[in-house]
């Protein structure tokens, strides 16, 4: 690819938006756009990582903190900087009461824009604390009256804007909902410095920040200066932010910060792998949104980006591996049928000791129905389930259960859980023999090897349980199958 | 600057617009006083029961709504707007529940997340329909387009028989409402937006006491049987035909600020609900009228502007207030004094 880009001669290839519309199908249109060749093209991705990673590291500080509003508040208090940034570009200072403004010489200097929109955002932020300080005015309110009237101002600005005769203000309307294309040379640089900025502070102070948004308590304990780490911290989002305008506009870059760092909050427990899934989902969907706005003129990168976003928040939102909902819900579903399955084979378990039976005696589906308390279908569903598992055979048109070995093997274990912890609950924790059974029926199913080891060790003699019923051994357990004397041979190999 | 910023001429700014552009002014400072009064009173339950942010999600998300019905009625009629917005606010509701009850993601990340969302869906609908939308558009989105209001004003015309009985009602008969034989009734979005600030208004007179007990004691709420829940979905009804009716007029994002400017001004004034609203109302028609004329001031959006007037207004609450007001602040420590004093007076006095 670089050797391409050698080849080809720069000039070749216009650096006008809507380039790679003009390719006729998706797959070329894509071929182009991933060449790098057109220098608007080259422009926007790199802002689109920069912006990517910068969003990315600060929102999750921004998530964890619970500070998600203020940085939306942060994101709609530039805006009239943004404007008046753009209006300075006008001015001319000859002496310290001379200035003079012409409007000819107004030009997008992101310098300014930068300055202006950083200046706007930090007396947001102020104006709120001010706000929550001196009245009884909530921090919701505070958050969104300042949001919106420094936005009312900024639309009054930006509305004057557009009828002053120059011919230069045709950036200024990209930063509502932004456009990737429209980023230059100049906002490249810019970016670039203040994203290594942002990575270098949040490197170097990570312990500070890492402790104060997760234990104010020992931060203060450790006398780390909480305020100043907050104030620090806005001033980086007002950064991110300002950086961020460009290519995603006023109206949605709060939700670059905070969408790709909850994302990766769902995904993942430690603050550091945080930081790196946020940041690769923040270039992934800010790629992926500067290459959709480039496929059709006047379609806003913002919006495309923020899909993006959202689109990887729901897929870790559904199908995370811990938090996931659908995970969540599988697994819940999944575990209810173990213990189901569990609780009908610890139910054939029974009927064979009441009736004092061998483990290769079979037990009819007729006296499971009768000890499971249930209709005979019921059963005979919970005995096919049985049969998927390999716990148990099935004979006679399913009439009869045969267990195998393994079948056995586990009825067993649970059937000493149930005890052991049953024996337990009345020896060492002194709880009536009455009163123990509806626990045990519960932590029977998630008793470890290391419990029951430890359960043995503590119970004198695991023979009975407080019942007087026999508990299972390990001879039990690992008792070898005889031929059974109510059922066919040939158990575990029939299907 | 003067490029910039036009010279203050009293008599352009201040009475031009009442003197020679009167029925633009009109409707257009009605229109505004409706808005932001019909918002600063479901405003004050929203600052009172916290969920000023709500307010701001349901304000972006209520556009997919907007722009779904829009692309499939090809008309911004009142009854499919109404429906979108109801839905776009319902789903921006549960998404919000969704998110932050089923995962560990705080509230504030679960309405950051929804409302981005959902704006961005509706932002992208309308740049795609953009070529057969006329009057949906994303200027429209962000800046309003309260300047139009007065544009398609509803007439009729009156027989000699009604003509005469309408002379002779005071105000009818100005050249506000009559032309020669035609009887302008008014803009059908002002027409509207009085529907649903009426509403509104009754609304909060006939629920005045279940409004009151869930917003400030959930517990006496429930021990006098009122539902919380069915409030709260109420109130974000109406909340979304408020904002939807609004949102042509003003935007998406200036709407916000009529929803929390008034109640916010007037909580830090009054201490008692009714005397609240009263200010509300004041608030809106004194924005409403300073925005007209800031508007013309500086030639710029009438809405902002309105908006401009309206945090102008909190501003003077916030220093003058007579409970909280930074004067009192700044110059506590010698009214303090003086309460010492008095007490000492009063004391020796009995």
């Amino acid at each position: 690819m670089v050797a391409l880009l050698a080849f080809v001669p720069e000039s070749a290839w216009a650096a006008k938006i809507g380039d790679v519309a003009e390719e006729t199908s998706l797959g070329q249109q894509a071929a182009r756009f991933f060449s790098f060749r057109d220098p608007s093209v080259r422009y926007a991705v790199i802002g689109s990582v920069l912006l990517g990673i910068s969003c990315g590291l600060l929102g999750c500080f921004i998530v964890v903190r619970k500070m998600a509003l203020v940085g939306d508040t942060l994101s709609h208090a530039v805006l009239p900087g943004v404007a008046l940034g753009f209006l300075f570009s006008g001015v001319s200072v000859s002496g310290l009461f001379d200035w003079s403004f012409d409007v000819d010489n107004i030009t997008k200097n992101p310098a300014l824009i930068f300055a202006g929109a950083v200046i706007a955002g930090v007396a947001g932020t102020l104006l709120v604390t001010t706000l929550k300080q001196t009245t009884k005015i909530k921090e919701d309110s505070a958050l969104g009256l300042t949001l919106a009237s420094f936005f009312a101002v900024g639309i009054c600005l930006l509305t004057m804007i557009q009828d002053l005769p120059t011919g230069n203000k045709s950036g200024i309307d990209k930063f509502m909902f932004g456009q990737a294309a429209a980023i230059g040379k100049g906002d490249i640089q810019l970016m670039l410095g203040v994203t290594m900025l942002i990575v270098a502070v949040v490197f170097v102070f990570y312990k500070e920040l890492l402790v104060t948004s997760f234990d104010a308590g020992f931060a203060r304990s450790i006398a780390l200066p909480s305020e100043w780490v907050h104030h620090g911290l806005m001033l980086l989002v007002a950064f991110a932010v300002v950086i961020a305008l460009q290519a995603v506009g006023v109206v949605l870059v709060s939700a670059m910060l905070i969408t790709p760092a909850a994302a990766a909050y769902l995904l993942t427990d430690r603050m550091h792998r945080m930081l790196f899934l946020a940041v690769g989902f923040g270039v992934a969907s800010g790629v992926i949104g500067a290459f959709i706005s480039f496929l059709k003129p006047n379609i806003p990168t913002g919006p495309c980006m923020v899909l993006g976003a959202s689109a990887v928040f729901a897929v870790a939102f559904f199908g995370g591996p811990r938090h996931g909902v659908l995970t969540r819900w599988w697994r819940h579903v999944s575990r209810s049928k173990r213990v189901q399955r569990e609780n009908t084979l610890k139910a054939v378990y029974q009927v064979l000791e009441n009736r004092a039976a061998q483990p290769e005696d079979s037990v009819s589906l007729k006296e499971l129905a009768e000890r499971r308390r249930e209709t005979l279908d019921e059963v005979s569903g919970q005995a096919q389930a049985l049969k998927q598992h390999r716990l148990v055979t099935l004979h006679e048109e399913g009439n009869k259960i045969l267990f195998t070995p393994g079948g056995w093997q586990l009825a067993c274990t649970i059937v000493r859980n149930h005890r052991l912890w049953e024996l337990y609950l009345t020896n060492a924790a002194n709880i009536a023999a009455d009163h123990v059974h509806d626990d045990a029926e519960k932590i029977e199913h998630i008793l470890g090897d290391d419990v029951v080891r430890e359960l043995e060790r503590m119970l004198d003699d695991t023979t009975r349980d407080p019942h007087g019923r026999a508990i299972p051994g390990f001879a039990d357990i690992h008792k070898p199958f005889a031929p059974s004397a109510s059922g066919p041979s040939g158990y575990g190999r029939s299907s | 600057m003067n490029d910039f910023i036009p010279a203050f001429e009293w008599q352009r700014v201040m009475v031009e617009p009442w003197a020679e552009n009167l029925s633009t002014t009109f409707w257009i400072v009605l229109m505004g006083f409706l808005i932001t009064a019909a918002c600063g009173l479901i405003g004050n339950y929203l600052i009172l029961r916290r969920m000023a942010l709500v307010g701001d999600a349901i304000s972006h998300s209520v556009l997919p709504g907007l722009a779904i019905a829009f692309l499939l009625s090809h008309s911004l009629n009142t009854v499919p707007m109404f429906i979108g917005a109801l839905g776009a606010g319902i789903v921006t509701t549960v998404m919000i529940e969704l998110i932050h009850k089923k995962t560990r993601v705080k509230q504030d990340s679960a309405i950051g997340i929804t409302f981005s969302t959902l704006f961005a869906i509706g932002v992208i609908l309308i740049s795609f329909g953009q070529t057969d939308a006329v009057d949906l558009d994303t200027e429209c989105v962000l800046y309003g387009e309260i300047a139009f209001v007065p544009l398609d004003l509803v007439k009729t015309e009156l027989g000699p028989g009604m003509l005469s009985v309408v002379e002779k009602i005071p105000g009818l008969n100005s050249e506000l409402f009559l032309d020669g034989n035609m009887l302008t009734i008014a803009p059908p979005s002002v027409i509207r937006m009085a529907v649903v600030t009426g509403v509104t208004l009754l609304l909060i007179l006939v629920f005045y006491k279940e409004l009151l007990v869930t917003s400030f004691d959930s517990g006496l709420s429930s021990s006098l049987g009122i539902n919380a829940t069915v409030v709260h979905y109420a109130l974000m009804g109406m909340l979304s035909v408020i904002i939807v009716s609004a949102f042509e007029a003003v935007g998406a994002i200036l709407v916000i600020a009529m929803l929390i400017l008034p109640g916010a001004t007037s909580s830090l004034l009054a201490y008692r609900l009714p005397t609240m609203f009263g200010i509300t109302v004041v608030h809106a028609l004194l924005s409403a009228v300073g925005g007209i004329h800031l508007a013309t001031w500086l030639n710029c959006s009438p809405a902002g502007a309105m908006v401009v007037a309206g945090s102008a207004l909190f501003a003077l609450a916030w220093i003058f207030s007579p409970s909280q007001g930074l004067l009192l602040r700044w110059f506590g420590r010698e009214l303090d004094k003086l309460d010492e004093e008095e007490i000492e007076r009063l004391v020796k006095g009995t």
